[in-house]
């Protein structure tokens, strides 16, 4: 097995409101090792981002209540010191946002912006080596031109050339590990599979493990190795990619599948949904969270609103299923209903 | 494919205007986003939409609405010219071609209740008695599915997919014949797309409507339209039945865009051989000569730069706008 990158170890996060206590993430774990890309699949609310914040340690303690812990580069990031962790940020991890525009600032050129975050690691570089260094790195990204990009200013670019540069930012200190937080949500079709591609051809390149968070599951198909489904910051189902789609273990993992439409299906039938709404995070259903809207859950009395499933090993497929349905059931999930 | 056409575009053209200031002349140019385009909508059914941004599928969707006016071209409602209508015959149009809009946050007024959005359009539109519209209005509310007791509801105490219905209860208050949708899912989750999808399907059984659904997602599209077109840069570069556009895509732009869709089956990934577009798409103000396509064509010839191809049947079974269909 390769190293360990990241070890995230039952995390939870909330936020004090006016309204109440928003559960932001409610317990999850789970490790990324070298070379890995993971991907954390869920709907808005679900808690994806909030789990990347926190491991940049981007999220303020005063404002958050945090536990359980999260070990990147030999620290804790939600002890350590803010010192520690900027000399985390962008050598351990980096992270490239969903919306290339408020990522980049307007008022810098792109080559600057590029100088700026390997500067941070390397205070005593030249100007020289850095302009060069940001060369290199428009050049790895695929920019036309980079001796003329170099100067420009991120308004001058469009969506996918921006988002090329963000990437740019992030891959210039070798981070062991890249964040990508929705990355082509914000792009056009065309665009997002230039994306992906640069994603995974620039992985090869620099070895690093990614974690790419989406709603898709199309773009998890294509470049992710393990998924991670939540729900209301809830870990619901891990599995491989693969066993994900072929016998998804988990009812709310069966529905999101359901939900994708497909292209080769040509029947205009009614789609597969899943009834309801996601839950607020203020008041959680108890229980399982996805109880309200889960199909299984009245056929199991009262066990799934009272109490909460733990995630537990399916041994047929090494799944990792958090649901009060017994191995046999969970495994037959998948057949017929979604892959016929 | 004998319904009746409701709604028909032809060649329609809008150009906005833009100056550039130098710094001793002012150049007039103007963004070409949409160039000459004809659809025809037929009764009952969808006419899919697709393209990128910037393709001109908002653009098309306002001039069909008449919410923009055309540069040049028509648009006939049943038959009836409606270019160049205003005050209350316009409004008369609108009471039979409504809009639903891509973003339910932006597109509901959050100090109106709901009540007061949907009945707003009775209130215009339809000489309605104030004491009728509060029934009508609870049931076009159950109709879409939400709970007519949340009449007195503002916006913000729906989640996205609710708010879309109440855009579709807005839009259907009137009873239209026509409704145009700007990527009504666009900005939902993938689980209450599906919801909003289903919904807009049985309305349109149950009620016969007509339906313009834009989209940048082509499976989206596929799923609900009975004819696609696909534009490119203000034009439409290939059109057909779903079978036709999906099953035997002919214009190397469909083609980019099927490919470029991440599909959802892990074994495929290896497998499915993707065609990636270089570059970006050229700026509508100064599109290319001949093809606007061929900047990112992989079969680009000196002809494509010469003569600009016309939307006809090459041999494919369904109009294609390519010098070299394949």
């Amino acid at each position: 097995m390769s190293e360990l990158v990241l070890q995230v170890k039952d995390l939870k996060v909330s936020f004090s409101t006016v309204d109440g206590v928003v559960q932001a993430v409610n317990g999850i774990s789970f490790d990324v090792r070298e070379g890995q890309t993971l991907g954390i699949v869920g709907e808005s609310g679900s808690g994806k981002s909030v789990t990347a914040s926190a491991i940049m340690g981007l999220i303020n303690r005063n404002s958050a209540d945090m536990s359980g812990s999260i070990l990147l580069g030999g620290l804790d990031v939600l002890t350590a010191q803010e010192r520690e962790i900027r000399a985390l940020r962008g050598r351990e991890a980096a992270m490239v946002f969903q919306d290339p525009m408020s990522a980049l600032n307007p008022y810098y050129t792109v080559g600057k912006q590029i100088a700026e975050a390997y500067e941070v690691h390397h205070p005593k570089s030249s100007k020289k080596e850095r302009q060069l260094i940001a060369l290199d790195m428009l050049a790895k990204v695929g920019l036309p031109k980079p001796s003329e990009c170099i100067d420009e200013y991120p308004h001058q670019f469009s969506g996918g050339m921006r988002q090329r540069i963000v990437i740019a930012i992030a891959l210039v200190n070798n981070p062991r590990l890249l964040i990508a937080d929705e990355p082509t949500t914000a792009l056009d079709v065309t665009v997002q599979a230039q994306i992906l591609e640069l994603m995974m051809n620039l992985q090869q390149e620099f070895g690093s493990a990614i974690i790419l968070i989406t709603h898709d599951l199309g773009v998890v198909a294509e470049v992710a190795d393990e998924v991670m489904v939540m729900y209301a910051g809830q870990t619901m189902e891990s599995s491989k990619v693969q066993t994900l789609f072929d016998t998804p273990s988990h009812p709310y993992t069966r529905g999101l599948l359901g939900s994708v439409r497909s292209l080769d299906n040509s029947e205009r039938g009614a789609l597969h949904t899943i009834a309801g709404n996601p839950p607020s995070m203020i008041s959680l259903p108890g229980g399982c969270p996805f109880h309200p809207r889960c199909e299984f859950a009245s056929s199991m009395d009262d066990l799934c609103s009272s109490v909460q499933p733990t995630l537990r090993v399916l041994p047929t497929t090494g799944s990792e299923s958090a649901c009060h349905l017994n191995d046999d059931q969970l495994l037959s999930l998948g057949r017929g209903v979604i892959h016929d | 494919m004998t319904n009746p056409v409701v709604l028909e575009a032809k060649n329609l053209v809008k150009y906005f205007p833009t100056v550039s200031k130098g710094l001793l002349q002012r150049s007039m140019d103007s963004v070409k986003a949409v160039d000459g385009v004809s659809v025809q909508v037929r009764a009952g059914q969808t006419l899919g939409v697709v393209g990128e941004s910037g393709c001109g599928k908002s653009t098309l969707a306002r001039l069909l609405m008449r919410l923009l006016p055309p540069t040049s071209g028509t648009v006939l409602l049943d038959g009836a010219d409606i270019t160049s209508l205003t005050g209350r015959e316009l409004r008369a149009v609108r009471a039979k071609i409504q809009m639903v809009f891509q973003d339910p946050v932006a597109s509901l007024n959050p100090r109106h209740s709901v009540g007061q959005i949907i009945g707003t359009p009775l209130k215009f539109l339809k000489e309605n008695s104030a004491s009728g519209a509060r029934e009508h209005v609870q049931e076009l509310m159950e109709l879409v599915g939400l709970n007519p007791e949340h009449y007195n509801r503002y916006p913000h105490e729906f989640s996205g997919g609710q708010r879309q219905r109440i855009g579709i209860a807005r839009a259907l208050a009137v009873g239209p014949q026509v409704i145009v949708a700007d990527e009504p899912v666009s900005a939902l989750d993938v689980s209450i797309q599906a919801q909003v999808l289903n919904l807009m399907e049985k309305l349109q059984s149950d009620l016969g409507l007509s339906y313009v659904f834009i989209a940048h997602d082509l499976s989206v599209v596929r799923h609900i339209a009975d004819e696609i077109i696909v534009m490119y840069l203000g034009k439409v570069v290939e059109s057909g039945s779903p079978s036709e556009v999906y099953g035997t895509p002919s214009h190397p732009y469909t083609q980019a865009l099927l490919s470029a869709i991440p599909v959802a089956d892990p074994r495929a990934a290896g497998t499915h051989k993707r065609m990636v577009l270089v570059g970006d798409v050229p700026s509508p103000i100064d599109p290319p000569s001949g093809c606007r396509f061929r900047t990112r064509c992989p079969r680009a010839q000196d002809l494509c730069a010469l003569e600009e191809p016309a939307l006809i049947d090459r041999g494919q079974g369904h109009p294609v706008a390519c010098h070299f269909p394949g």
